[in-house]
């Protein structure tokens, strides 16, 4: 047991501050790509709903691609492909070589993905406040940007906060796929350790553990929050 | 286009293994999920207390993290074991394969568990009753009852799941299982073409996504309206 401290502790010979350095960055690609894909989610749904019949196309064939491919192609498939364009933009406006170290490819990537759950999230949220609601708000002269945050937000808020909790925790277990591509996040780092110590039970047995407290607290915290927009249904 | 003929024995090596991945995992999933779901209903705490902690772990840690936990974690724990070296079984478990059908039987249990949890439960109580009043034994009533009725319930949802489940054959690639990802990654290090064969497997995922949601449609409509 006092191995087993030793070796993920903060010593000379623990892995603990890599494993803690490893925690923050999966921790920073999951936050930008839940935001990245809530951006894409909102503008896709809005072309689903609002969009003509082209990019009502448009928007559907990038969400049923990104349903329906392994999120570890698109992440082989952009990583290689994209941090090329990237480096390629960059020396066209004479950055030179753009040392990306997978994170911003891999905050895409997810966000890509996400995005694609996420309009199907707001569409749903969307589409289920009722009619009559908003044209009752017309009706007492709101404009639309007050309808918007004072009638569609807090009506729709609650069933699209339960689908968004759901993504983040679905985001987080998606980041460890990162590590295949080799950006030094939680995963990766953990395989670093067991690879140099042998001892890869141990360290994927913390890896799993840190993954599972974070996702254990966020929905706990999700529930606090879709609990206080709800404060305003009636109790069932 | 030549790739696709040059490749062709690899590429079908790689689909067999991908729908095979895909089948075992489907079946012994949806079987052990049923138990996983009885077991989180029991009234008994011993037995649902267990049941809620897997489900709630194995549902709370990436499946990556699982697949590396058995294959490395535990595959070389069997190696040390002059035992399991020497006996009949060491072949399969030498074999990443075996690895992989393993950690997405167990995550399928988990995650099915849950949703054939919730759909028990949204079962009229008056149709067991009814049932229990013909004279049928819980076992009876759970298999002709229940679980149909759970099941036509939960149709939709397992279509959307078991094309989650198809993504998530593709992690065989990380443990050297030459699945049809693997057979991509193949491809691109023999001929350092990056996004031909990477294109190419995108598209018989859309195709075998495009066939579960046909084959679920058709389950979808014949299951009785009026039940």
């Amino acid at each position: 047991m006092d191995e087993i401290i030793e070796l993920v502790g903060f010593g000379d010979k623990g892995w603990g501050e890599a494993l803690l350095k490893g925690t923050i960055i999966t921790m920073q690609i999951s936050c930008g790509g839940f935001l990245v894909g809530l951006i894409i989610g909102l503008v896709v749904a809005l072309a689903k709903m609002n969009g003509s019949a082209s990019v009502k196309r448009v928007a559907k064939g990038y969400t049923t691609i990104c349903r329906s491919v392994p999120e570890l192609l698109l992440i082989i498939m952009l990583f290689y492909g994209g941090s090329s364009t990237i480096n390629i933009i960059g020396d066209y406006l004479g950055f030179g070589d753009v040392d990306l170290a997978g994170m911003p490819v891999a905050i895409l990537v997810l966000g890509l993905v996400q995005g694609a759950y996420a309009s199907e999230i707001f569409r749903g949220a969307i589409q289920s406040v009722h009619f009559g609601q908003v044209e009752a708000s017309y009706a007492y002269g709101m404009s639309r940007v007050k309808t918007f945050w004072r009638v569609t937000l807090p009506i729709m808020a609650p069933s699209a906060l339960a689908g968004l909790g759901n993504l983040w925790v679905y985001i987080i277990k998606d980041s460890a796929l990162i590590s295949v591509v080799g950006t030094n996040e939680l995963l990766y780092t953990a395989k670093q350790a067991g690879s140099s110590t042998q001892e890869y039970l141990i360290f994927f047995g913390v890896a799993a553990l840190i993954y599972y407290v974070i996702t254990l607290l966020s929905s706990y915290a999700f529930k606090v929050l879709e609990r206080y927009l709800r404060r305003w249904q009636p109790t069932r | 286009m030549n790739m696709l003929l040059e490749y062709s024995g690899l590429l079908l090596d790689g689909f067999w293994v991908t729908l095979s991945l895909l089948l075992i995992s489907f079946l012994f999933g949806s079987v052990f999920a049923v138990f996983v779901a009885l077991a989180r209903l029991s009234k008994i705490k011993i037995i649902a207390y267990p049941a809620f902690l897997f489900s709630s772990v194995i549902r709370g840690t990436p499946l990556l993290v699982q697949i590396y936990i058995y294959y490395y974690g535990l595959g070389a724990l069997f190696s040390h074991v002059p035992e399991i070296r020497s006996s009949f079984l060491w072949p399969y478990l030498r074999d990443g394969y075996w690895y992989i059908a393993f950690a997405l039987i167990v995550s399928t249990a988990a995650y099915w568990g849950e949703l054939i949890r919730g759909g028990l439960l949204s079962v009229p109580k008056g149709e067991t009753e009814a049932a229990r009043a013909f004279g049928m034994s819980a076992t009876k009533v759970l298999l002709r009852v229940n679980l149909p009725r759970a099941i036509y319930y939960l149709t939709p949802t397992l279509a959307g799941e078991t094309v989650l489940l198809l993504k998530s054959t593709a992690l065989a690639s990380t443990i050297a299982v030459v699945d049809l990802l693997g057979v991509a990654n193949r491809i691109r290090s023999l001929t350092f073409e990056v996004y031909q064969p990477l294109l190419l497997i995108a598209i018989i995922y859309l195709i075998m996504t495009y066939f579960i949601e046909l084959i679920f449609d058709r389950i979808e409509k014949s299951i009785p309206v009026n039940v």
